[in-house]
């Protein structure tokens, strides 16, 4: 019974993700596309509840849902307020790179896949993917990794201020 | 089994009684208001004017539906969808009460009790923000879009300031889910220990709330009504419902993380909740009859240049405190 429950869940939360993807670079306009993002990130979220993880599903739709997709849907008022049409972007090849990453990161699925699939299935206890865990593991065995990234996100806000700061002479 | 019919006989009950919160709240603070002023407020229809929400969403439901020329259909119309779900959502976890007895069932007053209550409520009401700011963009019309801008400016700015005043209330509990924090107040309630917590989640609160003085983004001189000025009949009682049950769940949130929850002497425990809950509507209410609107670069500055480095000297103080009375 709750196999099955799982499963259509997934199913839902599968079909969300990739429709949801699909709508990211199909969109003709860049809110219609930041709202496919947000449906990718939430069925994200249920994917993390099924497995067991509620605290970092909460996190993920405070942080991206919640924070990140909105600073998009800013930015894209802000530059584009009456249409929310884009223009040609400057930017050439960027449909090329795209299919040649999306490519490479499809094989490197499937080469994850192939090895995990031999590989035993191990256990986690119940605690895994709880408030506790999450941050003991944060502060313990993930803490250099931690702190680099919060330096990079440092560096982000300085360099976003010292770019917004009016002129002076 | 059972369980699950529960569950949905209790969101039933939750969701019938916000519902006729919602509709009464709008004559509480239409009532309020004109004693405030010294004027009478709604008294015709019904007795006190009782009957006057009923007319009031009679209206609103068999208004006509207009659609402003050249909206972007789907996101006009999800927009006030999203407000009205998210504020419902937060109910899920928080607590009116402990375990009761009823018909020889132990009945708990809460729909869930999560290890992650709190952040559910936070991620809710970050979520909320997109009511807004979908509202106002896809209405067309520069007064909507310049009115989402500003609020949805000062609910990211002001749920920091609150997020970082929930922090602290964690840590003086040691845990994330909403019953525990309640229960770890029985003998002594948080606003004892975190006052300073508690001013900041109050101010927090209001600017979250868009009410006065905080209430930019319906200021009408400037911007008609802001993000809901394409909006009419039920689309605008949609809008209406979020904000007036997010006053709702401030005041339970006010209560369940700083004044006892539930907790207190005589009464019934759920009496206690709904008592004070409801100081916290009046004294919202009293505000909006009190105080003058901000201008919007007072309020920023405030929330990024008081409030935000209050509330992380309040949490590094509060850490010292939960190590040292560790040790």
């Amino acid at each position: 019974m709750s196999a099955l429950i799982e499963i259509i869940i997934f199913s839902a939360a599968a079909a969300g993700a990739l429709a949801g993807g699909v709508g990211v670079v199909a969109s003709a306009q860049p809110v219609r596309s930041a709202l496919s993002l947000l449906l990718v990130l939430g069925s994200l979220a249920v994917m993390y509840l099924l497995l067991a993880a509620p605290f970092v599903a909460t996190l993920q739709v405070i942080i991206y849902a919640g924070a990140i997709v909105v600073l998009f849907l800013f930015v894209i008022m802000l530059l584009h307020a009456r249409s929310g049409e884009e223009r040609p972007s400057k930017l050439r090849g960027q449909r090329v790179a795209a299919f040649v990453l999306s490519a490479a990161f499809y094989a490197a699925i499937l080469a994850v896949l192939r090895t995990v699939r031999s590989a035993p299935v191990s256990t986690i206890g119940s605690e895994f993917g709880s408030a506790q865990f999450v941050g003991g593991a944060l502060f313990t065995t993930y803490v250099l990794p931690f702190e680099l990234a919060s330096m990079v996100l440092i560096v982000g806000i300085i360099a976003a201020v010292v770019i917004g700061r009016p002129f002076v002479r | 089994m059972a369980d699950l019919s529960l569950a949905a006989v209790k969101s039933a009950v939750l969701i019938f009684l916000l519902l006729t919160t919602f509709a009464y709240m709008t004559l509480l603070e239409r009532k309020l208001l004109g004693k405030f002023q010294v004027r009478y407020g709604p008294n015709r229809v019904g007795p006190l004017g009782l009957l006057q929400p009923l007319a009031d969403g009679v209206k609103l439901l068999f208004k006509e539906s207009f659609r402003p020329a050249q909206v972007d259909v789907i996101v006009y119309l999800v927009a006030p969808t999203i407000t009205m779900v998210t504020s419902l959502v937060v109910y899920a976890v928080i607590p009116f009460g402990p375990e009761v007895s009823f018909f020889g069932r132990r009945v708990t007053l809460y729909l869930a009790d999560v290890n992650v209550g709190i952040l559910l409520i936070l991620a809710a009401s970050s979520i909320g923000v997109y009511g807004i700011i979908l509202g106002g963009w896809s209405s067309n019309n520069k007064y909507s879009l310049l009115g989402s801008l500003r609020s949805s400016a000062q609910l990211i700015s002001y749920e920091l300031a609150l997020s970082l005043a929930v922090i602290a209330v964690v840590l003086t509990a040691g845990t994330l889910s909403l019953v525990e924090i309640v229960e770890a107040q029985q003998r002594l309630w948080f606003v004892a220990l975190q006052p300073v917590g508690f001013l900041i989640f109050l101010v927090a609160a209001i600017a979250e709330t868009n009410r006065a003085p905080f209430d930019l983004p319906e200021a009408e001189q400037e911007l008609v009504a802001g993000y809901q000025t394409e909006y009419g009949g039920f689309k605008f009682a949609m809008f209406y419902f979020g904000e007036y049950i997010g006053i709702v769940t401030m005041s339970a949130l006010a209560t369940t993380l700083f004044w006892g929850g539930w907790n207190g002497p005589l009464l019934p425990p759920v009496v206690w909740f709904a008592l004070k809950s409801f100081v916290f509507i009046f004294f919202l209410i009293w505000l909006r009859a009190t105080m003058p609107r901000v201008r919007h670069d007072q309020l920023m500055a405030f929330g990024w240049k008081f409030l935000v480095p209050v509330g992380l000297l309040n949490i590094v103080v509060t850490s010292i405190w939960v190590i040292l009375r560790q040790t």
